[in-house]
């Protein structure tokens, strides 16, 4: 079993009327089948609604299942005496940057996490030392968290996760509300996290870009796993991708357009030097 | 018909250790039916310069002209203003706040001192050119999706009628599909009713795809303000500035260097893919 397992997930969310009555059900998963190796970096794709969200909070007991289990590193969720230490376990880093810092220094903020466990003190500023070096913001460890730019306050609070030394990392579109250059900055340091410290990764995102890092990838649809493949597998298919309301990268696109005119180019292309290399061999 | 700035610039807390240039001198002129891209990174000043044309913001120096009418000077009709230029903020769908769909977009156009009836059929009017149909005027906006609530937001505002809309990143945090559809019924906005339109964007490829002049904006002034063809080919500089160019120029540039004749101007994937075909002679 692997660090991260779901078995027939199925989530609903209800709707009360004045009464206090449901009125209504939807069912936001159902019947999700999960398994991540520990170390995995793994990307989950899928449109507004289809359920992606609602799966990220199962993985650390913000939302506990309405039927089937949900383990993590061999927890169920479910069992509320070790939701705390599931947390621990599983960090969750959120789209916009500005709800989740709460220091009014930026070592203060990412020590607040080990504070809270009752971590003790040199170790507590070890962590805040070793995390904001994983993500590269030791040079603004005493700034003031508001001033720095959106990239860096992201960095900021997946500093804050790491400084609880968690086995799993969630980030549901980190990137969202950031320029080019804090999206870069940001991939980078999860990319890092991933390889040197072995932290597994599970990261939500809009930007087909980001997902061609991963180990797998997975593609969600009104709340079921409807593909599932490293990136290249995924990738190659444009048509279905595009069925889900999800999109290629554009060398990916220009690649697959192509290959549609006629050119003996492969399907799958993921980075610009991959295709520069298919043309020139034609020419 | 056009707005104009003139040496703009507005500082934050002048005169205090606080003091910061948000804008310095910036010169720029948009007129009227134009389809214009605004690209900066976070902090640039593009939030700053965006309320400058609405009057949401007064210039610490320079002037601000509409029609050329500076909006400062005595007795200027500043309300009026709003109505012209629509400013679409960031996650326009968190001001959504009536009962239904309908209501709330009415909301702009009663301000305006329109009757119910007057505001309800702009409002109607502007909810189908954002493709939402008479299915959606008793929802409660709470009930849409992500994409149908940005609509709805923007909806809001078309229905006063404006002749500038102003949209700041209308499509983050959309999915592909709901990205596509929001710049698409902008982009018929533009063809169809001709409205001039100012879209701010983290989107190169967007911005590629649907604009006509790029203004990039760092560290409070213009830094380029041209074609997007043009501002692509600074592509070093524009990195340099926190920015980027749409992956296909980056791919264009290194087939060229690779000997193939390709036009490495090309942004958008259809101009790759006519001018990769040429080059390898099919």
């Amino acid at each position: 079993m692997g660090i991260i397992k779901a078995s027939k997930l199925v989530f609903e969310y209800l709707k009360y009327n004045d009464e206090g009555k449901v009125e209504e059900t939807s069912r936001a998963i159902d019947r999700v089948d999960l398994d991540v190796e520990a170390g995995q970096f793994i990307a989950v794709l899928g449109h507004n609604g289809s359920g992606k969200s609602t799966l990220a909070k199962h993985i650390n007991g913000l939302l506990i299942p309405t039927e089937g289990t949900v383990w993590v590193d061999h927890m169920s969720t479910e069992n509320e005496e070790e939701l705390w230490r599931i947390r621990q376990k599983a960090g969750m880093v959120f789209q916009n940057p500005d709800n989740q810092i709460i220091g009014t220094v930026v070592e203060e903020d990412v020590g607040f996490g080990p504070e809270n466990m009752g971590v003790p003190t040199e170790d507590i500023w070890r962590r805040v030392d070793e995390s904001l070096r994983a993500v590269g913001m030791t040079a603004y460890r005493h700034h003031s968290p508001n001033k720095l730019s959106g990239g860096q306050k992201q960095r900021v609070a997946i500093a804050g996760v790491v400084a609880m030394r968690p086995k799993c990392i969630v980030l549901d579109e980190p990137t969202a509300m950031l320029d080019p250059n804090g999206r870069k900055e940001v991939l980078q340091a999860v990319r890092e996290l991933n390889k040197k410290e072995g932290v597994t990764v599970i990261l939500i995102t809009h930007y087909m870009e980001e997902v061609i890092f991963a180990d797998r990838v997975i593609v969600m649809d009104r709340g079921s796993i409807v593909m599932q493949g490293t990136p290249r597998e995924i990738f190659s298919q444009v048509d279905t991708l595009k069925s889900y309301r999800l999109d290629v990268p554009q060398v990916t696109l220009l690649a697959h357009e192509l290959r549609t005119s006629g050119l003996q180019i492969p399907e799958g292309i993921l980075t610009i030097d991959e295709l520069v290399n298919a043309i020139c061999q034609l020419s | 018909m056009s707005i104009k700035l003139e040496h703009v610039t507005y500082t934050y807390s002048p005169g205090t250790v606080y003091e910061m240039h948000a804008l310095e001198d910036v010169n720029l002129e948009i007129r009227d039916g134009q389809f214009v891209g605004i690209i900066g990174h976070t902090g640039s000043g593009k939030s700053t310069l965006i309320q400058h044309f609405n009057g949401l913001m007064k210039p610490t120096g320079g002037l601000v002209l509409y029609n050329g009418e500076n909006i400062w000077g005595e007795n200027y009709p500043l309300k009026a203003l709003r109505s012209h230029v629509g400013l679409v903020f960031q996650y326009p769908e968190h001001q959504l706040f009536e009962e239904s769909v309908l209501e709330d977009v009415c909301f702009g156009p009663k301000n305006q001192g329109l009757s119910p009836d007057e505001a309800k059929e702009r409002a109607k009017e502007a909810l189908a050119q954002v493709g939402l149909g008479e299915e959606f005027y008793s929802s409660s906006p709470f009930e849409l999706s992500g994409g149908q609530k940005r609509r709805a937001a923007i909806a809001g505002v078309l229905a006063m009628n404006p002749d500038v809309l102003v949209l700041d990143e209308p499509t983050a945090g959309l999915d592909p599909r709901g990205r596509d559809e929001i710049l698409d019924q902008i982009a018929e906005l533009h063809s169809v009713r001709g409205i001039t339109i100012i879209l701010v964007s983290h989107s190169m490829e967007d911005i590629a795809k649907y604009v006509e002049r790029i203004i990039v904006m760092n560290k409070g002034k213009v830094a380029f303000d041209d074609a997007p063809k043009e501002v692509f080919s600074h592509y070093r500089e524009l990195e340099g500035m926190g920015l980027a160019a749409p992956q296909i120029t980056y791919i264009m540039h290194a087939l060229k260097e690779k000997g193939i004749p390709v036009d490495e101007t090309a942004t958008t994937v259809e101009e790759a893919r006519v001018s990769i075909l040429k080059a390898l002679g099919k």
